[in-house]
């Protein structure tokens, strides 16, 4: 693979440029840049995919499996005893560093969903309508056990600053067919209790790969993208005749120099007009019906994550490749009781809601929704109300987009400690990501320092019992 | 079907080998960069992951039979070589590489290997590895630069294009060297200055000019990971500018760059280590820290360590080095254990592991310390004027105290005055005094006088301090960890050593401590800090480097098309003691350097990418001067040199998702709001966005090579940016209120100081309609023109809303111009 992609294409356009003139060359740049969306690096899929499109939905903070999807009841019997020493010996410790380590029992209820009667907890019934969806993955390992670098690994594969994030990966591959949108678009939201870590930008960051990959954070507040309503006193007609002035002095310009930089900056300066109508557009809710808004239990503008699950349905329709979205505050060191089951509620409805509305339009069999935090909880408590930071087993599950419903796959011992059959691990969720979409993961790479880097470094293995 | 390599027909793109003519084969320019990419991975210096025994990377390894019998490579014998064979075969089973490890070689490039193979087999030693030795050049040859490059362009009958125009090469000297727009005047007086050496007293003039060394310092701060936050989780401020006004100066003061290099790695450590050096040595603190509760201190020390060593490795040796944190480098000869070994140089370095930045040492500017010296003096007088115990003092704290005895004062020392003088102990008689003195209103204004000096002497150690290493000599153990697994102890405890495979001094009876690293990295003996150097300062003024992997000097690095080119300025570097300024100057005053950009059809043909340096580059400006050039143009700019760093306006809300503790941007206000773009406020987890939008990159990583892209986050941010809508607005105002004359000449007027040239016809006619569109539009809308006067500071008094908010819309399309932002 070529480590400059552009090269050969921007000396084909420049060459080009001598026999159409400044006016066809923008043209054909304008269709490569927008009437196919933005071009990935890959001609065609490794093999035909199965999602189109991913939804992840991050879990900020580590949210307790214990009392969402992996039901423990030995804890129950055993809470307030010592943890065996067999299972936590030599083992990462976060908070609890130095600390009695004591089970610590469920502090919710469990019960079963759906025909496929999959088992998650009570503080979940509107998920529970749609358990039939759900390929849930009791499983999960991560190397790294404080926010930071589990976001960094979950979201890059690296602990190690500077890597591209798993949707620039998706985009550099495979493009975007958004007409005016970014193809990788992230929103946050928070919501009652939990610690409300701090997210990076790094999280939605391309790296080493090209800019134009980054993940663009769409803001429930201001601006929803970066600069992009006109200043004060300059309304979106002469905001136009500006942008108009802009592209035609800039072409002038060219047929005097051939610099195909330029072209390429005329094609980004219309795309940034258009964003200035598109966004709106994305985010005005007045067309959604009340039974939409109903579904999903929001209101317009109101920050929750709700509302951002429809943005992401709104996203997906308009042909955005990468959708993730954070919801944080599930960093539940102490009152875990009372933090879960405010995060339970934040995400109830609103799960439902993406997969319903989803599978209504039928877009839920080509869209891969992913749910899942940085890491889990320990089974240990902490300060006798809480759960630590845990890495050796935790719960993802996901949804749609080629994933077989309504199963559970691998699980963790009866403490919910280590993952213990069939562990998965951050790179093998990568590699069926990567997958689903049609992309064999140890084949989209890029050269960076010497070396052919890949989202999986040189791990990853297909989950392939989950798929459909 | 056999290939032979002279029938081959390559593009200079592909090979920079004659067309058409034999030639021999280059281990080092054809075969080593094919086996490296293709072969080392299973065949290379990794043991654990070699495959079949067989090793490529050494001939005597490689010429050596296999158990079978087969020789991987028989000299000067094809046909006897399984590696022929098994390139050549079409047997999957048997094909190299294999199918799985998706790579494989073009006909040519097998074609390459057989013809080496044929020709002998030899083997070459890494270039970047060799000593640096200086090609011998005629004094007549004129300018080294211009001889070296037109060897290779008349070997391969290239010819170089025409020298750029005046207007041109001022408004690029002024890019490069200050990353500032050129002053018109100053453009002007250059076309006009006929003397020979015009050109060479404009150089000189902008060398010695303090805006050189910012313009220096943007390039390097990416490199040293400079920034003002922690970077991991609460993201904590930390106190570290003056290191980058450090760095400012020493690039403007030109000290050599073997004494900056010691002084980053090592200034704690020189012997009386002057306020200066300590601070050169905050380069080892700029990594990435956490105080985050429930963070390992084990895992951070490991992850502190493996930084350093990585940012050794970007920043002077382009080694890739991080690779062998796992495992032996699959590409170069770097060992796993000289990583480690490398990681224990800063095993000395004395810090908490887990915790917020601490405030480091004071550091005063000239000024300060005059300052700081007066108020010590003014201090040390008052001081002694308060020591000072007049002969009645004895009978004054007895009058004193009877006074506040009588008053009835209930304070606990007033009791002590009940007791008579003479029964006092002296204990009791010290505390009366004390007590006299601190509260007698005779020495009120003394009290104050010194409180206040205190006080002063107080903000100024405070102002501007900077965290700098410091060192123990309880040194941290540092082992090997296997797979970079901070949890496994089982890998052997390492000392300082240097990398087993490059040259060194011999050091013995002591371990080699952080000076002798930064002594190994700038000796003469070292084949790659001054090649690294010379092809990053080269980027700065041609664009591009001579080998395009600033990053990267290690086997998978390119090799330049002219290694004689940049191995005479590596050893002219050297020769001249790590003079930057003066391998700055030879760079910038080349023939080369002051060829036009402008590229016709007959050079595309021949050199597409420009390797051959038939003409100059062009390239957007870095994020820091795209602000740089839009305020300055605009007159807004605020020339000061160093101090804290500043905040720009930023969208309210972009730090939402900080927290520990969460933040507001509390944008600067006065002349700090109009500063140079290198003096923003760094905030790792989210950058100022429109720097991040121009690429600037977030320094979490040592950054040897700057992205130039071209996206739609750059129009809004020029466009929309409320620093730069101001810009269009001062800009437009200093027009209306400077420039007399019709709308025509005033668009002449505003080209000349944005573009330093007249408008062509089609430009002048686009924006009078423009022009013309808008003034109709907000003179009858003025709410308008009144939102569009309120951006940033006022406009002057008396010009007219409608006329100001009209010409702010031509204003805001020439400053977002493609020719604005680029260096051409």
């Amino acid at each position: 693979m070529s480590p400059f992609p552009n090269i050969h294409r921007r000396a084909f356009l420049k060459q080009a440029s001598y026999g159409f003139g400044a006016a066809a060359l923008a043209n054909l740049l304008g269709n490569d840049a927008s009437a196919g969306g933005l071009p990935g690096t890959l001609a065609a899929p490794h093999h035909a995919p199965r999602a189109k499109r991913v939804i992840f939905l991050s879990m900020a903070g580590g949210p307790s499996h214990l009392e969402t999807f992996d039901y423990k009841p030995l804890l129950e019997k055993m809470h307030g005893k010592p943890m065996p020493d067999s299972l936590t010996k030599g083992q990462q410790i976060a908070q609890l560093q130095g600390q009695p380590l004591n089970c610590f029992a469920p502090q919710h209820g469990f019960q079963k969903y759906g025909k496929c009667g999959h088992e998650f907890s009570s503080l979940l019934p509107l998920l529970g309508t749609v358990a039939d969806e759900l390929c849930i993955i009791r499983s999960v390992s991560s190397d790294a056990i404080n926010h930071d670098p589990a976001h960094m690994f979950m979201n890059t594969g690296s602990q190690i600053a500077g890597r591209p994030s798993m949707g620039a990966w998706t985009t550099y591959g495979l493009g975007s067919e958004a007409q005016t949108l970014p193809g990788f678009v992230v929103l946050t939201s928070s919501g009652r209790g939990g610690q409300n870590q701090p997210i990076a930008a790094r999280q939605w960051a391309s790296g080493f790969l090209p800019s134009r990959y980054q993940g663009v954070h769409l803001r429930g507040t201001g601006d929803p993208v970066m600069y992009l309503n006109p200043p004060p006193g300059t309304s979106p007609d002469r905001q136009h005749d500006v942008v108009n002035a802009i592209n035609a002095l800039n072409a002038e310009h060219d047929a005097l120099v051939h610099d195909p930089e330029i072209s390429t900056r005329i094609a980004q300066y219309e795309m940034a007009f258009k964003m200035q109508s598109s966004v709106p557009e994305l985010m005005d809710l007045a067309k959604e019906p009340a039974s939409v808004m109903a579904l999903y239990g929001c209101k317009p503008g109101d920050g929750s994550f709700a509302y951002n699950c429809l943005m992401a349905r709104r996203l997906a329709e308009r042909g955005v490749r990468f959708i993730q979205l954070y919801h944080k505050d599930w960093d539940h060191h102490g009152d875990i009781k009372q933090g879960i089951s405010f995060k339970a509620e934040e995400i109830d409805r609103a799960c439902m809601a993406l997969l319903t509305d989803l599978k209504q339009r039928g877009m839920l069999q080509d869209t891969l929704v992913i749910w899942g935090g940085e890491f889990g909880r320990t089974p240990m408590s902490q300060g006798g109300n809480g759960r630590d930071h845990h890495n050796k087993g935790f719960s993802v599950w996901m949804a749609g987009g080629g994933v077989r419903p309504g199963i559970s796959h691998g699980a963790t011992d009866e403490f919910g400690y280590h993952a213990v059959q069939d562990p998965v691990d951050v790179h093998d969720l990568h590699a069926t990501m990567q997958h689903l979409l049609g992309i064999d993961h140890t084949r989209l790479t890029y050269r960076f320092q010497g070396r052919d880097y890949r989202l999986t470094d040189i791990k990853g293995k297909v989950i392939t019992p989950i798929l459909a | 079907m056999q290939f032979t390599w002279s029938l081959m027909v390559f593009t200079l793109a592909l090979a920079p080998l004659q067309a058409g003519t034999a030639q021999k084969i280059s281990y080092n320019r054809h075969i080593r960069p094919l086996l490296s990419d293709q072969c080392f991975t299973c065949h290379g210096p990794d043991a654990t992951k070699r495959k079949a025994k067989l090793r490529l990377d050494q001939r005597e390894e490689a010429l050596k039979p296999a158990k079978s019998g087969e020789r991987a490579i028989v000299p000067g014998d094809p046909k006897q070589s399984a590696l022929v064979q098994r390139i050549q075969t079409t047997d999957k089973s048997d094909q190299m590489p294999p199918s799985e490890s998706h790579k494989s070689l073009t006909e040519e490039q097998k074609a390459m290997l057989v013809q080496w193979i044929a020709e002998g087999a030899e083997y070459q030693a890494h270039w970047a590895y060799l000593p640096v030795t200086k090609p011998p050049l005629e004094a007549s040859a004129g300018h080294p630069i211009d001889a070296l490059v037109g060897v290779r362009q008349k070997e391969l009958g290239l010819h170089p294009a025409a020298q750029a125009d005046r207007r041109t090469l001022a408004r690029r000297l002024y890019a490069d060297l200050h990353g500032l727009p050129a002053p018109p005047a100053a453009v002007e007086a250059f076309q006009q200055d006929q003397a020979p050496d015009a050109y060479e007293k404009l150089v000189d003039r902008l060398l010695g000019e303090p805006a050189y060394g910012e313009r220096m310092a943007v390039w390097w701060l990416d490199l040293v990971r400079y920034a003002d936050s922690a970077g991991y989780h609460s993201d904590k401020g930390r106190n570290v500018s003056p290191f980058r006004d450090y760095v400012i100066s020493a690039f403007n003061k030109n000290k050599p760059f073997d004494q900056m290099t010691i002084e980053h790695l090592a200034g704690d450590l020189l012997p009386n280590a002057s306020v200066e050096q300590r601070v050169g040595s905050c380069f080892n603190k700029l990594l990435l820290t956490t105080d985050e509760g429930g963070a390992q201190a084990k895992d951070y020390e490991a992850r502190y360590m493996e930084d350093r060593v990585r940012a050794v490795g970007t920043v002077w040796v382009a080694q890739t080095w991080l690779c062998a944190q796992c495992h032996d480098h699959k590409f170069d000869p770097t060992l796993s254990k000289d990583f480690y070994a490398m990681g224990a140089f800063f095993a000395d370095i004395d810090e908490p592991i887990i915790a917020a930045p601490d405030a480091g040492i004071p550091v005063l500017n000239e000024a300060m310390q005059q300052a700081a010296a007066t108020v010590q003096a003014q201090l040390l007088t008052a001081q002694q004027t308060y020591d000072q115990n007049p002969p009645d003092i004895l009978q004054r704290i007895d009058a004193w105290g009877k006074t506040q005895l009588d008053a009835g004062a209930k304070d606990a020392w007033v009791k002590g005055f009940e007791k008579p003088a003479a029964q006092r102990s002296e204990a009791e008689a010290k505390q009366l005094l004390d007590a006299y003195k601190a509260h007698a209103p005779e020495l009120a204004d003394l009290r104050k006088t010194l409180d206040e000096l205190k006080a002063k002497q107080k903000a100024l150690t405070e102002t501007n301090p900077c965290i700098v290493t410091r060192s123990t000599a309880n040194k941290k153990t540092v082992r090997v960890l296997p797979r970079g697994d901070f949890q496994n102890e089982s890998g052997a405890v390492v000392t300082a050593a240097l990398p087993s495979y490059l040259p060194k001094p011999t050091i013995e009876g002591r371990e080699p401590n952080r000076l002798d690293l930064a002594q190994w990295v700038i000796s003469r003996d070292n084949p790659l800090t001054a090649r690294v150097l010379v092809n990053r300062l080269w980027k700065l003024f041609y664009g591009v480097g001579l080998s395009k992997t600033q990053e990267d000097f290690g086997l998978q690095g390119e090799m330049p098309a002219n290694t004689e080119l940049l191995d005479w300025l590596a050893a002219e570097m050297m020769d001249r003691k790590w003079d930057v300024k003066a391998m700055v100057r030879l760079m910038v005053t080349s023939r080369t350097y002051q060829l036009t950009s402008e590229v016709t059809p007959e050079m595309l043909a021949r050199d597409p990418e420009n390797r051959e340096l038939t003409r100059q580059c062009r390239f957007r400006l870095d994020a820091e001067f795209v602000r740089d050039f839009e305020l300055g143009t605009s007159g807004l700019l605020v020339r000061t040199i160093g101090g804290p760093s500043v905040k720009p306006y930023q969208p309210d809300g972009y730090w939402e998702n900080l927290n520990f503790p969460t933040r507001t941007w509390d944008a600067s206000t006065g002349d700090a709001q109009y500063r140079r773009g290198l003096y923003t406020w760094w905030q790792r987890m989210f950058l100022h966005p429109s720097l991040l939008a121009f690429d600037a990159p977030s320094r979490e990583e040592c950054t040897a090579d700057r992205a130039r892209s071209n996206i739609p986050q750059q129009a809004l941010a020029l466009l929309n940016d409320p620093s730069f809508v101001e810009a269009a607005k001062a800009m437009a105002a200093r027009l209306l209120s400077e420039v007399p004359g019709d709308d025509s000449a005033r668009i002449t007027w505003l080209l000349r100081e944005t573009l330093q040239r007249p408008p062509t016809a089609a430009e002048r006619g686009t924006l009078l309609a423009l022009l013309e569109n808008h003034r109709a539009q907000f003179k009858t809308d003025a709410a308008a023109a009144a939102a569009i006067a309120k951006a940033g500071r006022p406009a002057p008094a008396g010009l007219d809303p409608a006329e100001l908010a009209a010409w702010s819309s031509i204003t805001r399309v020439v400053l977002n111009l493609h020719e604005f932002i680029t260096r051409s």
